[in-house]
This record gives structure tokens, sequence and C-alpha cells, in this order.
């Protein structure tokens, strides 16, 4: 079925639709660009929120709760969870969803679980787009859940409006620091497993850490406390978050993230499309392979023939685009 | 471009028995063999398993049962994916399940039964040739 | 020493002269030779590899420490080990019978497998309780079903073990009731409670909730038996699970043993002396496929144990340190193919266990890998017990298998594995932190995982499997589990809902709630809810509302 199809069902708020619609995304199916363009005058109304923070420190189990709260105050509820494929063989476990179970029945919570499939920066290339298909589809709360993250994994910057880093108390298990790359990203801070003890001192010392931060803020960000196994200061985490939207919309930020926003994707599709279709085409050329063998032959170097088959690409294209677009019109 | 295209797979254990064994090393074989596992662990409902085959647009159904219950549940699982229009799922079943008891499974929609003591290889081959992708 | 010198001398010869020789020309059936468990097992064994042992340290005699030639001084010259199949189906009126029979066949224990609602604390009418009614075991939902459960078997008589951990007191409770009504005093009542919840949580999956308040329900029933039930064995700390898990040997004994340090922990720190409830303690293992590693995997653990009672725990009475442990055949080793070949298996595994000491056995039907068994195989199940016990002479001296120099360097080397895993989860802050982070149950994955993948490429030999398979099934045949039973046992208890008397039932949920949120001993107002006929379901309730559930987690 290709995308085009699904739109309706979409808006409509059919969860197969929708289900449907992601895996087309994921895929790269080319339906996918118009779809999202049908979809995309729908989108603007969700809340975006990420969930970022090391592996195991409790995103999932945190990301369940706020669920929780969230629908206590009768607002529906979307779940991306991203979680790293490998590199290897591409396959994934996707593990998010076995922590959300209690919301399985729940036909206002719609999760879906996604690999990276390669892609590098904590979520998946198609993270994005699916939020926005949630967005569409009338959810007031988006929430994604990034793969356990180092420092570079910071892309959730990109999507969401306000970005939850979790950290847990320095104790005995395995868990990782936060890497200083995601604290900067924060617009909360949670210390996750305040049962554990060193919480208190883990809280104090990312508070130590705000203060020497040199940047003017108007929003310093919160450390907050939740314990999410056992359901404590998750109330208070969603107030927070309510509070922060607030300041976004106050303070004119949310309108100058939008437009940010729409200029990083803007972007993003461009390059994209460049790389991607624009690499594709460009290797297909005949001369390509005529090149390469002179390069290898020393007969030419580099340097020269990527300019040289850019230049003689790019007038082509050109030309094949104007076309294209008049036989549409046409 | 559907170079990126794949497989779905939903492992679950319906019913009340707590012996993932089985469950456990067939998804991380399907994921070795490529593909995208979502694992839903334990006790599960036929109702959660259709919905999460939903939500996640899976391809393949996998469901791991040893509690005997497996006549009960199982049919319950094809029958409530057909409801969501879903019956292009390849559900397939393991654990322990008598002879007698496959032919009234496959007749309620359960592709395939696997044994216990099946090569994890033959699992794989069977979803690559029988999903529709 | 000259003798050990010339053993060197003499093995590096033979090694040079005769074996290469011989290898040149036949070479041997494989490179690398190892146990099930992956521990590397070698040509020869000679007394260099036993020349650091001493015997009284190592080894020491029957009924002494370390116990590992055994726990009794005269072992199965005193008394045999008692013959114990888990047995139980469909309504308890059932598995009565089925008690009956085997009693009749001269077994000397009952062993009560019960249904998955009962083990998860649901009752019959439950959703959750749909399709697994009467299935895996007995469904008990009352003290009424209970009391079927025993109909004309005097208590005072046989010894019980129930399989029952999350909601084990509720069922213990039960059975002090029946025991009551027949005029048993509880003190005289003999058995076991699985009472395991940790490993549950590890393997085996029938856990109900969190593990603070489950060690709570544990180290009541621990004080409360040490009050009352002198000859009750608390609980069963079990491997059994764990290795069918698909764990190694080494594993097995490491994550058990860990487990009875956290038991013993929790109960120390709620105050209850050590000697008073140690020699209560109890363990199950499993008895795998790998002779000589199953065997030596039971000195082992016997040993450790030992070390651990004494010089850990510093207990004082020898009892404390004394291992004793029930043994099943493995269920995983059974085959769905050719299943009389299982006959077999269950023979060689059953024999494992007696050479290893187990003072209980349960022996697995050829069809349970399959279904529940038929009576007939369980008979064939329960001779096989008896003719190691009566033919064969292996029950006529003790321990007939130590200073095999094999035996004790295998012994010595699962011991010194168990021992690292044991250091490790000390150091991760002990089992139950260490079972909350996944780190045993991602342990056991991989070893299940690598294992499957051995067989798969016919590195593991499984007959009639991986080698002389045959097409198709062999046709059995086997039990099946009247589908009626879900609908009369949910009526059943619906009934009694219906018809007990209001009052005292509703004291006794408030006394247990009151009871659950103090920290009384739990024991005495769960025995008043049974007897008021509360439901195994709506006391697990009670506490499912104040506790919260458990939620397992995610280790891939
Ligand atoms: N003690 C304690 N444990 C917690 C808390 N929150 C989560 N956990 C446990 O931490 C473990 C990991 O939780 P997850 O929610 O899966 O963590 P995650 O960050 O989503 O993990 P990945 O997705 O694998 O990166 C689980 O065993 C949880 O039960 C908490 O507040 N306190
Ligand atoms: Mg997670």
């Amino acid at each position: 079925m290709a995308a085009t199809e699904l739109v309706e069902g979409v808006l409509q708020g059919d969860r197969r639709s929708l289900a449907r619609l992601i895996s087309l995304i994921e895929n790269e199916d080319p339906s996918v660009g118009y779809a999202l363009s049908q979809l995309y005058r729908h989108t603007g109304r969700a809340h975006i929120v990420g969930v970022t923070g090391p592996p195991g420190s409790g995103k999932s189990t945190l990301v369940d709760r706020l669920t929780t709260e969230y629908r206590r105050r009768n607002k529906t509820v979307g779940i991306v969870c991203v979680d790293p494929s490998s590199p290897f063989t591409g396959g994934a476990l996707l593990g998010d969803r076995i922590r959300m179970q209690g919301h399985a029945l729940d036909k206002d919570v719609f999760v879906r679980s996604m690999g990276t499939r390669g892609h590098l920066g904590g979520l998946a290339r198609a993270t994005s787009d699916t939020v926005r298909a949630m967005d569409a589809f009338g959810k007031d709360i988006v929430v994604v859940e990034t793969v356990g993250a180092g420092q570079s994994e910071v892309e959730v910057i990109d999507l969401a409006h306000t970005i939850l880093v979790i950290d847990v108390p320095a104790a005995g298990d395995d868990i990782q620091a936060i890497k200083a790359g995601i604290m900067e990203i924060a617009d909360i801070f949670v210390v996750n497993k305040s049962d554990l003890p060193g919480a208190d001192k883990k809280a104090a010392e990312i508070n130590a850490m705000l203060d020497t931060d040199p940047r003017e803020r108007a929003w310093r960000p919160p450390v907050m406390m939740t314990n999410a196994r056992g359901g404590e200061g998750i109330a208070a985490l969603v107030d927070k978050i309510v509070e922060h939207r607030k300041y976004l919309e106050d303070s004119g930020l949310l309108a100058q993230k939008g437009l940010q926003r729409s200029r990083d994707e803007l972007r993003t599709i461009m390059s994209y499309k460049l790389t991607r279709e624009l690499m594709e085409k460009l290797e297909g050329r005949p001369e390509y392979e005529q090149a390469l063998r002179k390069i290898a032959e020393r007969d030419d170097d580099p340097y020269s023939v990527a300019e040289r088959l850019i230049a003689e690409f790019l007038v082509d294209y050109g030309r094949s685009v104007k076309e294209n677009g008049e036989r549409k019109r046409r | 471009m559907s170079s990126s295209k794949k497989i779905r797979v939903l492992v679950a254990k319906p019913g009340l028995d707590g012996h993932d064994r089985g469950a456990k090393v067939v998804a991380r074989a399907l994921r070795d063999a490529g593909m995208e596992v979502i694992y839903t662990g334990l006790r599960q409902t036929p109702e959660m398993i259709a919905e999460a085959a939903i939500q996640e647009a899976v391809h393949v159904v996998g469901l791991s049962i040893l509690s005997g219950a497996h006549n009960a549940l199982l049919p319950k699982v094809t029958e409530l994916l057909r409801k969501e229009g879903a019956d292009d799922v390849l559900v397939i079943a393991g654990g322990i399940i008598p002879e007698d008891d496959v032919p009234g499974l496959k007749a309620a929609g359960i592709a395939e039964v696997f044994g216990p003591g099946t090569p994890l290889s033959d699992i794989v081959d069977y979803i690559k040739a029988h999903v529709k992708l | 020493m000259a003798r050990e010198k010339d053993v060197e001398a003499g093995l590096k010869e033979w090694e040079e002269k005769t074996v290469s020789k011989t290898i040149a020309k036949y070479p041997e059936r494989s490179e690398k030779f190892e146990t099930i468990s992956g521990v590397g097992v070698n040509r020869l064994y000679t007394p260099l590899d036993t020349k650091d042992m001493d015997y009284r340290e190592s080894l020491g005699f029957p009924g002494d420490y370390p116990f590992t030639r055994g726990v009794q001084p005269t072992m199965y010259r005193g008394r045999l080990w008692t013959m114990r199949q888990y047995s139980g189906f469909g309504t308890a009126r059932e598995t009565n019978r089925r008690f009956r029979f085997l009693l009749d066949q001269g077994q000397t224990g009952l062993s009560v497998a019960f249904d998955l609602p009962t083990q998860i604390g649901y009752d019959s009418d439950h959703p959750m309780a749909r399709g697994e009614v009467g299935k895996v075991g007995v469904a008990v939902d009352s003290l009424a079903d209970m009391e079927l459960l025993f109909d004309s078997i005097p208590l005072e008589k046989v010894s019980t073990s129930m399989t029952i951990n999350a909601p084990a007191a509720v069922l213990l409770a039960m059975y002090i009731a029946v025991g009551e009504k027949q005029g048993v005093p509880m003190a005289k009542l003999r058995g076991t409670v699985q009472n395991d919840i940790l490993k549950e949580y590890i393997a085996r999956g029938t856990y109900i909730f969190p593990p603070k308040p489950s060690m709570r329900l544990i180290t009541d029933t621990f004080r409360f038996c040490s009050d009352n039930m002198p000859q009750w064995n608390t609980i069963s700390i079990s491997g059994y699970h764990i290795r069918e898990a698909g764990s190694t040997a080494a594993q097995e004994v490491a994550f058990t043993l860990a487990n009875g340090i956290a038991y013993v922990e929790a109960a120390v720190n709620a105050h209850l002396d050590i000697d008073s409830f140690a020699s209560r303690l109890s363990f199950f293992f499993g008895s795998h496929s790998d002779f000589f590693e199953e065997v030596a995997k039971f000195r082992a653990a016997r040993r450790l144990w030992a070390h651990i009672m004494r010089d850990r725990f510093k207990a004082h009475d020898p009892e404390s340190w004394k291992m004793r442990f029930h043994t099943q055949t493995a269920g995983c080793t059974l085959t769905a193919q050719q299943p009389d070949n299982n006959v077999v298996r269950v023979t060689l595994q059953a024999l494992q266990a007696v050479l290893g000491g187990t003072q209980s056995l349960h022996t697995n039907s050829r069809d349970e890998a399959l279904s529940l068994p038929t009576e007939q195989s369980v008979q064939i199940a329960l001779r096989t017990q008896q003719i190691i016990a009566y033919e064969t002479g292996v029950a006529d001296t003790i321990d007939p298998l130590a200073g095999s120099y094999y035996i004790e360097s295998l012994t010595d080397e699962i011991e010194r594995k168990a021992r690292e895993y044991i250091n490790k989860i000390d150091g991760m802050g002990g089992a139950v932190t260490a079972i909350e982070a996944g780190y045993p149950q991602r342990e056991i994955h991989d070893s299940a995982f690598e294992f499957q993948r051995k067989v798969d490429a016919q590195k593991r030999v499984v007959i009639g499997v991986n080698m002389f398979a045959e097409k198709g099934r062999q046709k059995l045949e086997y039990l099946k589990v009247n589908p009626e039973v879900e609908k009369e046992q949910a009526a059943v208890v619906k009934r009694l809902r219906e018809k007990r008397s209001p009052g005292p039932w509703r004291d006794s949920m408030k006394g247990l709630k009151t009871a659950a949120q103090s920290n009384t001993n739990l024991m005495p107002a769960i025995i008043t809810a049974v007897k008021a006929q509360a439901t195994v379901g709506e006391i697990c309730d009670v506490f499912r509302q104040l506790w919260g559930e458990y939620k397992a987690p995610d280790i891939m």
C-alpha cells in the first residue's frame, strides 16, 4: 500500500494506518514524501518531549510513568522508542516496549519501537517524520526515547520541545554516567532511581555544574528527582514539563524554535536529497566508471574529477528537474 | 531504495508460564538474522499481543507457549488480528504443543508450529520464505 | 614426592610415545573435548590432578564437614532417598486420585504441582486465568480445594512438597488448616514449600510482588516455622529452573547459592538466629546430561554451602552447614522426537543424582516434552528409581565415585567457578540487586543461546534430534486435561464466595491488610484468612494493592 492511501486514515485516527505509514517512513518508501506533505498542515499541535540518558538509566520506565500521568490528565500520548540496530547484521532487539505494557490496551496510547538502522545521533532517520505522523494523528503529547546516549547522541534537540536528560545516582551498578555533551541539551534534569543511595548527591552535583554555567539563561534547567520504578516524583515532573512549555510560549522561544526547526528540516531534507539521491545518480552516470579507472591509473586526479563531474551533473540535473516540473503541471 | 526494508517480528509469550528460554533464544537468533525484533515478555493476553502487532506493524508474530493453554489463547490472537484487518501477518508458534492440537491451530490461522528441538535456522528460513513484506 | 615425579615422568612418556603414535594413525573424535557446560576435559586424569587435595579438608567423611561425601553418616545404607514424583493437574479431586495411585505404587513422598493461576495468585475465574486452569498443575482456589486434594491421605504419615513460590505462605497456611482438620498438629507436619522467589525472577517467571515484600513473606515463614513447625522445610532454594533456563552447571550452583546467601542475610537482618532456621533450608537441583559433571556438581555445591554457612555466616550448629537437596532429572533434555529414548536419559540422570548423594528424587516421564505424563509413563519413571535403588547396588556404599581423579578435579573446578560468580554478585551488592539489574538472567541467556548454537551446528549431539533423527513424530498416548475443568472450577470458586459467611471473611481480610502494613508476622493473619474461606486470589490481591507487582528487567 502506498503512503498516499494512508493519509486519510491517519487523519481520522486509524491506528493501523498510522502504523503502516510509519513502516513506509522507515523503509524510505518513495510515496512517503507526498503523504508527509499532506500531513504537514495538520501538525504542530503536539508537545514533543525528548527523553535521553545513559543505557539502563530508566528512560523507558520513566516514559511509562509519564504516560500514566498524562493519561490521568486526559492527554493522549504517542511514544517513539529508538534502539540501536546492529551494524553487522542490521537486526535489532527493540526492548523498550516491554516497560510500557501497562498501556498495552489503552487505545489512546500508541507505542512504536524503531531501530536506528545505521543512523547516528541517538535517533533513527525515521524518528522525526514518525513524530510528525503521530502529531497529525492527533496525539497531544509525543514522547521520544532515544537510544542509551553517549555524548554525541544529541539529535533529539532538533525534534523535541522539552528535553529530559536522565541521570542516576552513581551507585554500584554498571550504568555509565551521562556525558558532558548531553548535559548541555537538557531543559529538565531528572535524577532517576532516587530510591538508591546517592541521589541527593547527584542532584547537588548537577546543580553545582549549572551554577558554573556562564551562559545567561532565562530558563535554568531544574533538577527533578524521580523513582520511576516506584512511581514517585512523576506528577511534579509533568508539572515542570508543562511549565517549560508555558515558558517556551511566553518567551517567544516556541515560535523561534519552530522557525529554527523549519530551517533545520529544510536543510536536512535538502542535504539528504543531495547526498543520497544525487549521489546515486551521480555514481550511475556513464562517465563515472571511466573517470574512476583514470584516477586509479594516475591519468587523472580525484580533485579535478570531482569538480568536473559535479559541474556537468548539476547542469543536466537542473534541466531534468525543470522538465519534470513542467510535465507534472501539464 | 527499499534496501532498508526490514522484517519486523513480535515475539511474545501468551499465557502465564514463565519459561522464556526459547522465546529469548529465538528472538536473538532472528535479530542476528537481520530482523527487527520486539520482545514483549511474559504474561501477554491475546489482546495485548494483537494490539502490539498492529502498532508495531510487524510482519510476523512468534508465540511461545509451554503452559498447555495454546488451544484457548493462540486462535484468539489470529482472530483479533483478522478483526483488525491484519490477517497478512504471519503467525507462528512454538513450545510444548502436542501433535494432535496442531491441525486445529493451523485451521485457526497459525501458519506453523515449531516443536522442541527445532534448529534456529529452520525458523529463520521459514520466516524468510513465508513473510509478506 | 618421589611417587609424584614418577607419575609425571610416566605420563610424559605415555603422551609422547604411546599416545602420539596412536593419534597419528587414528585421530581422536575431536580436537577439544568439553563438558556440556564448556569445562575442558583432558584425555586422562592422574594423581597429579588431585595432588593438592587434602583429604580431610576437601572431602572429609559422610555426615561431617564439609559434607562433600554426603550429609548423612550412613547415606543410603540407612535409608534410601525419597522417591517423590511431582504431580498435579485438573481439579483437586483428580489430583487426589493420582496421589493415591502413586502412594499405592510405593512412592514415599508427595509433590504437588499447582496450576499457573494458583502460582501467580489468580482465582480460577480471573480473566488472566483463561485457558490455564488445571493445565500444568492442580487448581487450588480455597481451603475447600486443599481439603479435597489431601482427602484420605493422612498428613502425619506423608511428607509433602509443594511447588509454590509467590503465594507460598498462603498454600502453607492451607496445608496447616487441613492438618488441623485431620487432627494433625502443625508441629507434626513434614514437607517443603518451594518458597524461592529469587529464582522466579531469574528463571521461572511466576513472581507476583517486588523483591522487598517478597523477601518479607519468606522471612515470616522462616520465623513462623522455626517456632511452630520443626519438621517443615521452609524453602527449597532451586537451581533446577536456573539450569532449565539454560545455565551451565557452575552457574546453577553459583546463582542458587547466591540466592541462598540472600535469604540467610534477609533472615539474619530480620533478627532471626541463624541456627534457628538454617537447618530447615533445603535445595533443589537439576540432573542434566553430562554424567560426571553432574556428580561433581552435587558434591561441589554441598562443600561450598558448608563453607558459606560455617565461615561466612558463622553458624554454630553443624546441622546448619548441611546442604540437603532434592533432584529432578532435567526436563530440557527430554525430546519430543523418539520419546522412548527419554526413559534412557532419565535413567542415567537419576543415577547421577544418586551418585551425587541426593536426598530425594523426581524422575521425569518420557512424555513430558509433549504434555503432562500419563499414569503409565509416571510408573516407568518411578520404577526407574526403584531399579537403581534395589537392583544396581549403587546405594550400598557411600559416595562411590570419590577419589576418581576426574571427579575430584571437576568438583574443584565447579566450586572454583561458582565462587567466582558469587564474588561478583557480592560485589554488585548481593543477589537481589544483581537480579534487578538482570545480571544472572543475562548470563543464563548467553549460555542458553551458546548451547542452542552448538546444537544447531551439531557440535552438541541430541540423539533423535540432530543425529539419528527419524522423519515424523512417534505417536504417544498423552494426557489431556478436560477443558471443562476451567468452567467447573470457576463455578466452584464463585459459589464459594457467595456461600461463605461474609463476617469472618471481611474481618480476616481487614486483619490481613493491617498485618501487611505493620511488621508483625503475616502467617497468623493468612491462616485466619484461609480458614475464613478467603481465596488465594483475594489474599494476593490485598498484597498486590499494598505492594504492587514486580516488573522484570529487560535483559536483551
Ligand atoms: N531502583 C530503581 N530502578 C529503576 C528505576 N527506574 C528504572 N529502574 C530499573 O532500571 C532498569 C532499566 O530500566 P529501563 O527503563 O529499561 O532503562 P532504559 O534507560 O530505558 O534502558 P535502555 O533503553 O536499555 O537504555 C530496570 O531494571 C528498571 O526496573 C528507579 O527509579 N529506581
Ligand atoms: Mg529503554
